[in-house]
């Protein structure tokens, strides 16, 4: 029975060759997010503003946008954002943060309330405090430095320090780029957003794991080839298992995207463009840094016989 | 690799077996599984809010306020104990900052102030074990003869612990008087409360029901001077009604009766007008006082105070020695219903303010629900195809796997009572893309080793050897990264997080036993002398 190939045997790309190409690539993409991060910055949702979201369907199947636009603008509420997701009468309605603090965000929601009860139903109502919203940016933020330093320990116990600053460079460079895809996009940026980048962080460590065990135990097979052509052939030896998983990956991601409704669509969105990253960055960064960084592979030979040594 | 002894062979099942146990009540409505015998497994998994619906509200302790308010009436208090006889003469008392300053004149009384004003630092209790205890205010009396109370920081910080407890207890009072929602109150931090109720469909009720302050007052009404005028005695204060527009009124400024003097309130209809009102009854010493002001009021108006805004304010007519009465004021029969329930469970310490809402409608929660599973369903088998198209019988070992892991992380979810939330329906999809990487792993593994010339069996035997190394090292690093989240991260992170964590154990789980098992028994079964994979 002949299977599905996608990637033909003992296929040779030159990838380290083509890394001075590709590294540059990844660091200017990586640059171009953080200057973007900074100059247009990402469309920041109420969990890090602060402000107010609310989700209701109309009881009108086609609702007059501009009628209800009017109403709510009427409130005396600042700028009210009304659009429709999803089916016509679904529409989300945003607000910013409302002066006055806390009591006066209740009060607006109550206005709201009283000039739509009659036409609609709420379906969702999300109202996030100033001081809130800071806390939740800055233990995201902390959360993701934990896990970088987490794995960076795990990795360096497990391989040699190279392969730890080469993990977390790579998977630095796939959160910087999926932010930067957040500021591209102009897609909410929100908790959930940040759970999504998070994964990516999980993703592409366990894609440049793979990659570079693999490297690792070519490198104590072949101790005369030259580096570059040693993590060559682990990169390529696995290129199968890294195609085949990212596809299967990637259905199940899409399938996310298409049938799992309105709400975490943008999540599944930069899921989808950090899996992709993560495979360029596991073999366009995290392998060309072990050559960078001098990783060698007598070094690896010796510790080797070290190891033998206090085993015998 | 290959080999299991028997014993291994049946713990691996009956791990599987247990777990297909531990997920199946989620299969069925509440109403089956509470029919079920008692020894079957009923525990069913604990859906997020914003699956299900419900209201998630994060309260705050307002400092500020509550450090105001406290602060005038320490004011009061050291008045009180300044003119104790003998009376000590003093300047300049007021609220500075943090605190409450005043000046002596005499300074030979500094020690007799000292002896007053000590009672007032007011001793906190802290609730740990073989804790200090710790003054609310600090007392400094200067030489110069200023006198200074103020809230220290440890001071402080106690007191609002104490607020947030209390507060706690009198929220848990009033939404069990509301008998339908099973909410979970908790603190948060130092200063916070969530309220979480799931399953409830009118959050608007909820929210007056627990962010009411509820301090009820019963003042005397000043109608001798217009609320305008700048005339009023030292003393009275000026507060709105609830019309609209707010009528305002003078009232004493020292109420007669708190809420703290009610035994019971009750909504009722008032006999007369057939309107729904509250009817109260007081305590015995509150009723005495309640006799003596009416009786030296009568055809004076008193008002009737609710958070600082008069509900009503009736003219005494005759005598009420009876200590009960009835509060009206254009009330609902629901919101005569919740003002009773609010005096029963009594009134908040301090004031409390959203600092964070999130409200699903139970609509919203299902149709979430139901976009999660046809996801979940058309992911689960798109994957599946694609395994068997690239790997064949193999492929369909893999998706044993897969999905025996997905019935395992629900499993585990059920048991450990986490809550499977939207963004957890996302991590378990995830599962499914990244647990097939092991199955990869594994068979791209025994392919190279095929190709290299060993026999079918070694290769096999050997594809296992070599990959579950990298199975090990990839999931473990992605494992920290799910708990670091989960212990880091609160709402849709954490709700991610839970089932990721737990995916990449069963995926763990899984690749190291049971994939390995169904290939030994296919081994033994086909005898297969050559890999087509």
């Amino acid at each position: 029975m002949a299977h599905l190939r996608i990637v033909p045997d003992n296929t040779k790309i030159p990838f380290m060759r083509m890394r001075k190409w590709t590294f540059p690539l990844a660091a200017f993409l990586s640059i171009m997010s953080v200057i973007l991060f900074f100059t247009v910055g990402p469309n920041y949702g109420i969990d890090f503003l602060g402000g107010t979201v609310i989700e209701i369907q109309t009881k009108d199947a086609k609702p007059d946008l501009g009628k209800l636009r009017s109403t709510l603008n009427g409130l005396g509420l600042g700028d009210v954002q009304v659009q429709t997701i999803g089916a016509d009468n679904s529409i989300l309605i945003r607000m910013g943060q409302q002066d006055g603090g806390e009591e006066a965000q209740q009060a607006a929601i109550g206005k709201i309330r009283t000039a739509l009860v009659d036409q609609a139903e709420f379906r969702r109502t999300e109202i996030v405090g100033p001081r809130v919203s800071g806390e939740l940016a800055s233990k995201g933020a902390l959360a993701m430095l934990v896990t970088f330093a987490a794995i960076a320990i795990y990795v360096w116990f497990r391989f040699e320090w190279q392969f730890a600053a080469g993990s977390i460079i790579s998977a630095a460079n796939v959160v910087v780029m999926t932010f930067g895809f957040y500021v591209v996009t102009q897609h909410e940026f929100n908790l959930t957003s940040l759970a999504a980048i998070l994964t990516t962080i999980g993703y592409s460590l366990n894609d440049t794991v793979v990659v570079y065990d693999r490297i690792r135990e070519t490198l104590r097979k072949y101790k005369k080839i030259p580096l570059g052509d040693l993590i060559d052939r682990a990169i390529n030896d696995m290129l199968g298992r890294t195609v085949i998983t990212t596809v299967t990956t990637l259905i199940a991601l899409f399938s996310l995207y298409i049938f799992g409704g309105e709400v975490i669509q943008a999540f599944t969105l930069a899921m989808i463009f950090g899996v992709l990253a993560a495979i360029f960055s596991s073999v366009c960064v995290a392998a060309p840094i072990l050559i960078y960084f001098g990783l060698r592979s007598d070094q690896m030979s010796k510790k080797e016989d070290v190891e033998a040594a206090g085993k015998a | 690799m290959l080999h299991f002894t028997r014993w291994k062979m049946i713990a691996i099942l009956t791990v599987v077996v247990v777990g297909l146990l531990a997920a199946l009540p989620n299969l069925f409505s509440k109403e089956t599984v509470d029919s079920w015998p008692s020894w079957v497994p009923k525990r069913q998994m604990v859906l997020g809010l914003d699956l299900q619906g419900g209201a998630y509200l994060l309260y705050e302790v307002d400092r500020q306020d509550y450090v105001q308010k406290r602060l005038r009436s320490l004011v009061g208090d050291i008045r009180k104990a300044m003119l104790q006889e003998p009376r000590i003469g003093y300047s300049g008392l007021g609220v500075q900052g943090q605190g409450v300053q005043l000046r002596i004149r005499d300074l030979s009384q500094l020690d007799e102030v000292k002896k007053r004003l000590e009672p007032l630092r007011n001793q906190l209790a802290t609730s740990a074990l073989g804790g200090t205890a710790v003054n609310e205010f600090d007392l400094t009396v200067g030489n110069d003869g200023l006198v200074q109370m103020a809230y220290s920081t440890a001071g402080l910080d106690q007191r609002i612990r104490q607020i947030v407890d209390q507060s706690i207890e009198v929220i848990g009072r009033r939404i069990d008087q509301l008998g339908t929602v099973e909410p979970s109150i908790q603190r948060q931090g130092s200063d916070r409360i969530l309220v979480e109720a799931p399953g409830l469909d009118d959050p608007e009720r909820l929210k007056t029901l627990v962010g009411q302050t509820a301090q009820l007052t019963f003042h005397l009404v000043d109608t001798g001077v217009s609320p305008t005028a700048d005339t009023r005695k030292p003393g009275t204060i000026v507060l709105n009604s609830t019309d609209t527009p707010p009528v305002p009124y003078v009232l004493e400024e020292a109420p007669l009766l708190t809420g703290e003097d009610l035994t019971d309130a009750q909504a009722t209809f008032d006999s007369r007008t057939n309107e729904p009102v509250v009817s109260f009854r007081l305590s015995s010493a509150g009723a005495r006082v309640f006799g003596d002001v009416t009786q030296k009021n009568v055809n004076r108006p008193f008002a009737i105070v609710l958070d600082d805004k008069v509900i009503s304010a009736p003219v005494i007519r005759e005598p009420i020695l009876g200590g009960s009465g009835q509060i009206s004021g254009n009330f609902s029969i629901q919101s005569a219903n919740d003002l009773a329930i609010l005096l029963r469970a009594g009134s908040l310490p301090a004031k409390l303010t959203i600092v964070e809402e999130r409200n699903i409608g139970p609509g919203l929660g299902a149709d979430s629900i139901r976009s999660g599973k046809i996801a979940a369903i058309i992911g689960t088998a798109a994957v599946c195809a694609f395994m068997v198209m690239t790997y064949g019988v193999l492929g369909w070992i893999a998706n044993i796997a897969v999905i025996v892991n997905v019935i395992l992380i629900f499993s585990i979810v059920t048991i450990l009572g986490a809550t499977l939330s939207l963004p957890g329906i996302a991590g378990v999809i995830i599962t499914v893309g990244t647990a097939v990487d092991s199955n990869v792993l594994i068979y791209e593994r025994i392919r190279e080793e095929f190709r290299a010339g060993r026999s079918a069996i070694a290769s096999i035997d050997a594809g296992f050897h070599k990959a579950l190394g990298t199975i090990l090292d990839a999931n473990v690093t992605t494992l920290i990264a799910a708990l670091v989240l989960f212990y880091m991260g609160s709402g849709p992170i954490r709700g991610f997080a839970v089932t990721h964590a737990i995916g990449v154990a069963t995926t763990m789980f899984t690749a190291f036993t049971f994939t390995r098992l169904l290939v030994a028994m296919w081994v033994r079964w086909r005898r297969p002398t050559k890999i087509t994979l």
